[in-house]
């Protein structure tokens, strides 16, 4: 059984001018200790499947229908109540700029042992322990030492460990990282990413990694979920996506990645811009921007559709000897 | 669509209709501010015109009470003069005050924050430790100290037909420095833009620079600031003249009537006295209800 | 720490010296006291007797020394209007301002802080709704109004509580005290809660306002994510970064009760500092008048002393630095 199943998820923000259409129909399943990268521009809402998963969407954003499961368990109709023994517990949470995730005034030991304590029974002592154990654990030096010490004393680099340790103590099954690089030096980027992958590998952790960052996906996943304007456009094993993309789209992402190997004059890139969720286009959202266009995609929008391991909501995919 | 109609077609306006209280605030602003203004023409009576006062019509409670008479809406005072009347001369006067206050405040808070602003350095240090140390104290002090000194320093002569400017310097002053701060960080903004360096390698003055091309795009949040100051200012004006070092039983603003009035609390006559505390606070709660939710619909993030 | 304390007292210095400049020049310039002491007759001996003995016939700057160096002594002059030291009479009304400020200032916090982070964490709720439509009665109405309408209800129409004066006091030394008495401590009900009332509804919609940017950062957000309780996230996380900013305000606005006891102090007839200032600004009673603004100048200089060290107390980025 899948550890966490998304079926034909619909986030709706209810406003003035009607309601927006965040997510639309957005089904896909983490296995245990998968990793499935999720990528897309700013805007396409992989930030809000996130959101949506651990219940802190913002409000009036609210789940309209739909299903998540974690482990069988319906979770999308749970209360606040009934989410808090999943939080940090079953599902851990990884923000973007780690400069504003830690509390200032608590020190990094003390942020560690409350969430320890809120999800395990342990003791003070024990707790300190297992601190300093988890600081160790992703890398600060003199652990033992800096337990005390409060988020300001740490670098950017070091408090995204610190940000990951806390994501980790309570060893849910699942962690949602959220863009956990995008905040950083790009020097430092590689080491968090590599260290997420160890940490989560040793735990048998699964890994819900949000990012624009195709590089960092190619690496890190096992599969690929590729958003645009709120659906999912494609999605499928990591290899195949990427050296056999069958939505334009994602040829499109391949496309504008450089690379060493291939010596090319100018990167490619998508004409235009994604449309906002105000005035997403009638058929496909991606039509007005695509080269393989048909009548069609003006008019009907694609569900997503088998391809050979992957699935890719194109009514005109890319043929598979076609690729660069 | 034109200006108008695209105005009333805007979230702001939209937002506004939807808020009932924002509404009932402008309204009592609205029918206050109308009242004040139209005064000589709308009052049943004329306080001022002393053959009109007849000592037979003094303390008349309200109109709606057993003893009250039908002419005299909310009374009248020891003087035989109609409280309704009276309160609206009365908010004209205290409208005047506060606005003219912070219309110095204004022009003050605007230069300082200006010159401190585009100078830098030095005298931007000089002029924000100035604001700085006063915004320290309570403005009501400053205005208290500041009218208890000009007063000193003119003829008693002069003092009454001046009380009126010399009120409003004392709230004036007492309000000007976070303006000065509020235009001060614009500017220092602004400063940077690409336009400013364009005027100043065309060789435009600094001056002119300040106030033709800077001050334009520095103004919008002050001018929010600033009504909402008008309230307190009104309070200011209010609180002296009822500490009795306001205006004057010949120039009565509200404060100055509720001054007057609470020497009748004890002996019973709470009209003189009430009616225009209400209308105060009325008034300074509706501008205060309008200025949190002003604050609330130009900040998405609030809501 | 002791460091950090002193260049804090070095900053001061020259605030007070700039207040006590303005002071001095309050003195030096505005008006005629020789005319205000002498009243409308007098002879041009009385007159010049009154000047030297005054001190009015010598060189500014010596005057501006011998100034500073009465005022660090608490030596102010002669009040114009009462004729008796200015220093005496300042510490003869200083204990009645002192008591009526402290009480408001504890009724101000143990009830605006509470009701500040209620409103805060349930926004929502129609109790915090009621409370906030309250609040913005108690910031719009004038001072002087609630003094007024509390003495209306209380003392005219239920003759419960007096409506002016302290009520018996008792004297420590030169400290003279309404607490100890049962008049006195009816007789500081009504003038506390006048004064306490603006200043608590403030504190309390400062901290919630405060509270309501806490709890949509993104430590707080995170904090939820990590499944804390309501409690700890609250109380552990949101209630001590609310506090940062709001110490400085709370400071300030407590100092603020010593300026606004002015008001109170004018509608309750209490006899303290603030009625000894208007009573002096009304007749242009110039030394009461600085003495008073010299003595608020270090009042707020000991607020702000006052509130750095609080800053220490809470926030470790401070504590780290030095």
């Amino acid at each position: 059984m899948a550890l966490l199943e998304v079926d034909r998820l619909v986030v709706e923000f209810p406003g003035r001018r009607g309601t927006l259409r965040a997510l639309d129909e957005i089904s896909f399943s983490i296995e245990p200790g998968e990793v499935l990268g999720v990528v897309g521009e700013s805007g396409a809402g992989k930030s809000l499947t996130g959101a949506a998963i651990i219940g802190l969407l913002e409000p009036p954003g609210r789940v309209a229908s739909g299903q998540i499961r974690l482990e069988g368990t319906r979770i999308d109709r749970f209360t606040d109540a009934q989410m808090r023994p999943i939080r940090g517990r079953r599902i851990g949470a990884i923000f973007q700029d780690p400069l504003t995730t830690l509390d200032p005034l608590v020190s990094v030991g003390k942020q560690l042992v409350e969430t320890m304590q809120t999800h395990l029974k342990l003791s003070d002592r024990d707790a300190r322990a297992r601190a300093v154990g988890w600081l160790e654990q992703v890398g600060i030096p003199a652990a033992a030492e800096r337990v005390g010490a409060y988020p300001h004393q740490f670098s950017g680099g070091m408090r995204q460990r610190v940000v990951i340790a806390l994501a980790l103590c309570a060893e849910p099954k699942l962690v949602i990282a959220d863009e956990p690089t995008t905040a950083l030096d790009v020097s430092i980027q590689a080491q968090i990413i590599a260290l997420l992958r160890r940490l989560t590998t040793d735990h048998g952790t699964s890994v819900m990694l949000v990012t624009h960052d195709m590089g960092v996906i190619a690496e890190t996943a096992d599969r690929v979920a590729v958003m645009y304007a709120g659906r999912i456009a494609e999605i499928g094993p990591v290899r195949d996506v990427v050296l056999h993309p069958s939505h334009p789209y994602t040829e499109g992402l391949m496309g504008s990645i450089p690379q060493l190997e291939h010596r090319v004059e100018r990167l490619r890139q998508i004409d235009g811009a994604m449309p906002r969720l105000t005035a997403i286009p009638p058929g496909c959202a991606f039509n007005p921007r695509c080269g393989r266009v048909l009548e069609r995609c003006r008019v009907d929008r694609p569900d997503l559709l088998a391809r050979g391991t992957t699935l890719a909501a194109c009514w005109n995919m890319v043929p598979m000897d076609d690729v660069t | 669509m034109n200006a108008v109609s695209r105005f009333l077609d805007s979230d702001f306006v939209y937002q506004f209709w939807r808020n009932p209280v924002a509404v009932i605030s402008a309204a009592i602003v609205l029918v206050v501010v109308v009242g004040a203004v139209f005064a000589p023409i709308l009052a049943p009576h004329n306080p001022f015109d002393l053959v009109s006062l007849d000592l037979m019509d003094s303390l008349k409670p309200p109109a709606f009470t057993a003893e009250g008479d039908p002419h005299f809406l909310l009374g009248t005072d020891d003087q035989g003069r109609d409280v309704l009347s009276g309160i609206m001369y009365g908010t004209r006067i205290s409208l005047l005050v506060a606005v003219l206050a912070i219309g110095f405040s204004l022009v003050v808070g605007i230069g300082v924050g200006l010159l401190a602003g585009y100078a830098g350095g030095a005298v931007d240090a000089f002029l924000m430790r100035v604001v700085d140390v006063q915004l320290t104290f309570p403005s009501i002090l400053i205005a208290l100290l500041v009218d208890g000194v000009v007063r000193a320093a003119l003829p008693r002569s002069m003092q009454e037909q001046l009380e009126i400017y010399v009120i409003v310097f004392a709230i004036g002053i007492s309000r000007w420095p976070q303006f000065a701060r509020t235009i001060r960080g614009s500017t220092m903004v602004e400063r940077q833009r690409d336009y400013v360096m364009a005027a100043k390698v065309i060789g435009l003055s600094s001056g002119r620079i300040m106030l033709t091309h800077i001050l334009p795009n520095v103004m919008g949040p002050v001018l929010v600031i600033a009504t909402l100051n008008l309230g307190l200012a009104i309070l200011d004006e209010a609180t002296l003249s009822f500490l009795g070092v306001g205006l004057p039983p010949t120039q009565p603003s509200l404060g100055t009537l509720i001054r007057i009035g609470n020497n009748f609390l004890f002996s019973g006559e709470w009209w003189i006295t009430i009616f225009p505390g209400v209308t105060l606070a009325a008034m300074v709660l509706s501008i205060n209800l309008l200025g949190d939710w002003l604050r609330d619909a130009l900040n998405p993030r609030l809501r | 720490m002791f460091s950090f304390i002193l260049s804090r007292i070095l900053q001061a210095i020259p605030v007070l010296l700039a207040v006590g400049f303005i002071s001095f020049a309050m003195f030096a310039f505005v008006g005629d006291p020789v005319t205000i002491m002498l009243g409308q007759d007098y002879t041009e001996a009385q007159r010049a007797a009154l000047v030297s003995q005054l001190g009015l016939d010598q060189p500014f700057f010596v005057q501006y020394a011998k100034f500073v160096v009465e005022a660090v002594q608490g030596n102010f002059g002669i009040s114009y209007r009462l004729a008796r030291p200015v220093g005496a009479l300042i510490a003869e009304r200083l204990p009645a301002t002192v008591e009526l400020a402290l009480t408001a200032a504890v009724l101000a916090l143990a009830i605006g802080l509470p009701l500040g982070v209620y409103t805060g964490i349930r926004r929502n709720s129609a109790l915090s709704r009621l409370i906030m439509v309250f609040s913005l009665l108690g910031v719009s109405l004038p001072t002087f109004l609630i003094g007024i309408l509390l003495i209306l209800v209380f003392a005219v129409q239920l003759g419960v509580l007096p409506s002016f004066g302290r009520g018996d006091v008792v004297q420590l030394g030169h400290w003279s005290t309404g607490f100890l008495t049962a008049s006195g401590r009816r007789a500081l009900v009504l003038p506390a809660i006048t004064l306490g009332l603006f200043q608590m509804t403030l504190i309390m919609r400062l901290v919630r306002s405060e509270m309501l940017e806490v709890l949509r950062s993104d430590y707080i957000k995170f904090a939820r994510a990590r499944g804390l309780t309501p409690r700890a996230i609250n109380f552990g996380h949101a209630l001590g970064n609310t506090l940062v900013p709001v110490i400085t305000i709370v400071g300030l606005q407590l100092g603020g009760l010593i300026a606004f006891s002015i008001v109170t102090e004018t509608v309750f007839q209490w006899p303290g500092m603030g009625l000894l200032l208007v009573q002096s600004i009304g007749v242009a009673d110039i030394p009461v008048m600085s003495a008073y603004l010299l003595l608020i100048a270090v009042v707020f200089v000991g607020i702000n002393l006052c509130v750095d060290l609080l800053y220490f107390a809470v926030d470790p980025r401070l504590r780290a630095n030095r």
